[in-house]
């Protein structure tokens, strides 16, 4: 019997491959869903700068065949920043987790949202610290246990959506994997959108979220667990803060256009505004 | 204030000019296109002029969140094409050891001046020697220049960008409070009359090239991002190809070859200067706004029969061993003038390795060495 490659194993890295997600990983869900979404916009990967910092996530760059940036903990958008302001006929996406996105790189995230930086991030949100053993991270939901949090989680989780949101960004949409359709469009729409965008993917993680805060390292059982507590925007706006805590509402939050950022100073002889 | 409407990159001619605006001119002479920085003083002046002056050349300007912010936007515009510098003073210089790490491992030419002041206050200091030297994890060399004057803030800065470009490696202008803050003469050459270097580029299409396969010197060529090369950089151990490795072997040449690039072209990189080293008894080593007193007092020293040298060193990593090593075959004493506790005296020593006496003579207190002081230092060591 003849064996078909993946059509979309052109876009991956050979001699990076094979790739080292575990089992039922969700950010190899959310790296098979961007290269669909690439297919279906027909991405110019030579014009493609794919970047992540440290963890699991963060080495979706690793495995693809574009110009790759990896290995620094929570700096993503710092790269970007450099990137798109000296070359800004470059496309720039990340992929970025909890961890990078929401502590060690959280200023930055801010940052980048408020200029408008014309990037795409995609943040893989596994609700823990994975690749470092399952440590509590800002979004890992109250009470849950993790490696650091024995006796349950005492903190509250962050809303990197409304985060985003309230820095400036213009594109922010926040599906699971359970939702392939839509975390594909929101992904193609964040490429497309000319500006800060930020995709929020809450993903299982079996491996340790599961085993340690749901009690099974299961993929399906991590699917559902984020499924269930999952909540459709439109939903959303009817209930209670109390009814949302421990909830993911899903949805697109903002689509607006405004001027993306070009430098710090810009001389306006040169075309940048004044 | 820099010529702000001022649309040339090199403005030749004499100058008054304050010592970090003299950085800036030697950036954009050298073909600096990118910068980012944070505010910190005694470095503050470097950033207001590229934000004056950069947009009018054609650069990019970002004043970033922090000092992490800043050198990862320069690495991330060195891979994108451009040269890139940052600038900042000792406690931000801190911050950004993360960034020279990485982009030492994945070979990211890059400027970083470091205006050194003192615990939070802007005294005169060269209490960062060590850490310029150190500061990073992981093996590594380190390029450092050390000016003493607002001409060669301006001189070193374009070599500084020589440098990164031909080894594609952070290089560091170790500036102080002392000379940044200082407004003396600048003479700027005529264009053609300034060496510009510019990184090795690929000779061969992306499917034949090894982006970590180095050229004779040590140093791989490196693309521009979008130029279709599709490069993989990481900071873990990477093969010839890119790839993340984990065979010690593949490690251990990986890193044999990045920090072995830096010594492998001693000839270029380390610079020193003689003054009256020809029948010296006595030397003292010097570097950064210390040679001036330096120099001041060797030449009190002759004046008063005490055959003295001074050997500046222009280069302060990798160290100067061989002009060390051969002044200490020369001497009789050797005099280590910093203004710190004592600290590069120590590789001082371990180069000298007994030859002759080692004296050092610190200063720890904000303040330049006078002449006198030095004098005193030689005529005591002398007796």
């Amino acid at each position: 019997m003849e064996v078909m490659a993946n059509p979309l194993r052109k876009y991956l890295r050979e001699n990076s491959l094979p790739h080292f997600f575990c089992s039922g990983c969700g950010a190899a869900q959310v790296l098979n869903y961007f290269l669909q979404a690439a297919e279906e916009l027909k991405l110019d990967f030579d014009k493609l700068v794919a970047i992540g910092g440290v963890g699991c996530t963060a080495r979706i760059p690793v495995y693809l065949k574009a110009e790759s940036l990896h290995g620094v903990h929570g700096r993503t958008l710092p790269w970007a920043t450099g990137i798109k302001l000296h070359n800004p006929e470059l496309q720039v996406v990340i992929f970025s987790g909890d961890g990078d996105a929401a502590a060690i790189g959280g200023n930055h995230l801010i940052q980048a949202a408020r200029r408008n930086l014309d990037v795409t991030m995609i943040v893989v949100n596994n609700l823990n610290f994975a690749m470092t053993g399952g440590q509590v991270a800002p979004t890992t939901v109250r009470d849950v246990r993790t490696s650091t949090t024995p006796y349950g989680n005492q903190e509250p989780p962050f809303d990197l959506c409304k985060l985003a949101e309230a820095a400036g960004a213009t594109y922010v949409a926040r599906w699971n994997t359970s939702q392939p359709r839509q975390s594909i469009r929101a992904i193609k729409k964040a490429m497309e959108h000319k500006g800060f965008a930020l995709v929020e993917i809450v993903a299982q993680c079996p491996t340790y979220f599961g085993r340690r805060a749901i009690g099974s390292g299961e993929p399906v059982d991590g699917v559902l667990w984020i499924k269930d507590r999952s909540v459709a925007q439109r939903d959303a706006v009817n209930l209670s803060a109390e009814e949302l805590e421990g909830r993911f509402v899903v949805g697109t939050f903002v689509e607006k256009n405004l001027p993306v950022f070009e430098g710090s100073s810009v001389h306006a002889e040169k075309g940048g505004a004044q | 204030m820099v010529d702000r409407d001022n649309n040339r990159r090199v403005l030749t001619g004499t100058h008054f000019m304050l010592g970090n605006y003299a950085v800036v001119e030697g950036a954009l002479a050298a073909g600096c296109d990118f910068f980012a920085g944070y505010p910190i003083t005694p470095a503050n002046e470097i950033s207001e002029g590229m934000a004056a002056r950069l947009p009018t050349v054609g650069g990019k300007f970002l004043q970033g969140e922090d000092e992490l912010c800043s050198i990862y936007a320069v690495t991330g515009a060195s891979l994108a094409g451009a040269k890139a510098m940052t600038a900042t003073a000792s406690a931000g210089y801190n911050y950004m050891q993360e960034g020279l790490g990485y982009a030492i491992a994945s070979e990211i030419p890059c400027v970083v001046v470091d205006v050194q002041r003192c615990r939070g206050e802007n005294f005169a200091s060269q209490a960062d020697v060590m850490q310029m030297r150190w500061g990073p994890s992981g093996d590594h060399e380190m390029i450092v220049l050390a000016p003493s004057s607002v001409q060669e803030l301006f001189d070193y800065t374009i070599r500084a960008f020589n440098l990164a470009e031909t080894y594609r490696t952070p290089v560091i202008v170790m500036s102080e409070t002392t000379i940044a803050l200082m407004r003396e003469k600048l003479v700027i050459p005529e264009p053609d009359q300034i060496e510009i270097r510019h990184r090795p580029r690929p000779t061969v299409p992306p499917d034949e090239f090894l982006p970590f396969q180095a050229e004779p010197n040590g140093v791989p060529p490196l693309p521009d991002f979008g130029e279709g090369y599709r490069i993989l950089h990481s900071l873990n151990p990477h093969d010839e190809r890119g790839s993340i490795h984990w065979d010690p072997d593949v490690f251990e040449a990986l890193y044999d070859r990045i920090t072995g690039k830096i010594q492998a072209n001693y000839e270029d990189i380390v610079q020193t200067e003689s003054t009256y080293l020809h029948d010296a008894e006595v030397g003292v080593i010097a570097y950064g706004s210390e040679v001036r007193p330096a120099q001041e007092a060797v030449e009190q020293a002759r004046a008063g029969g005490i055959r003295a040298g001074l050997l500046k060193l222009a280069t302060v990593w990798p160290v100067p061993e061989r002009e060390i090593r051969a002044l200490a075959e020369q001497c009789s004493i050797i005099l280590a003038v910093e203004m710190n506790i004592g600290k590069y005296a120590g590789e001082i020593e371990r180069v000298v390795a007994g030859r002759c006496p080692v004296v050092r003579v610190t200063k720890n207190r904000g303040l330049v060495h006078t002449p006198s002081e030095i004098l005193k230092a030689m005529e005591d060591a002398w007796k």
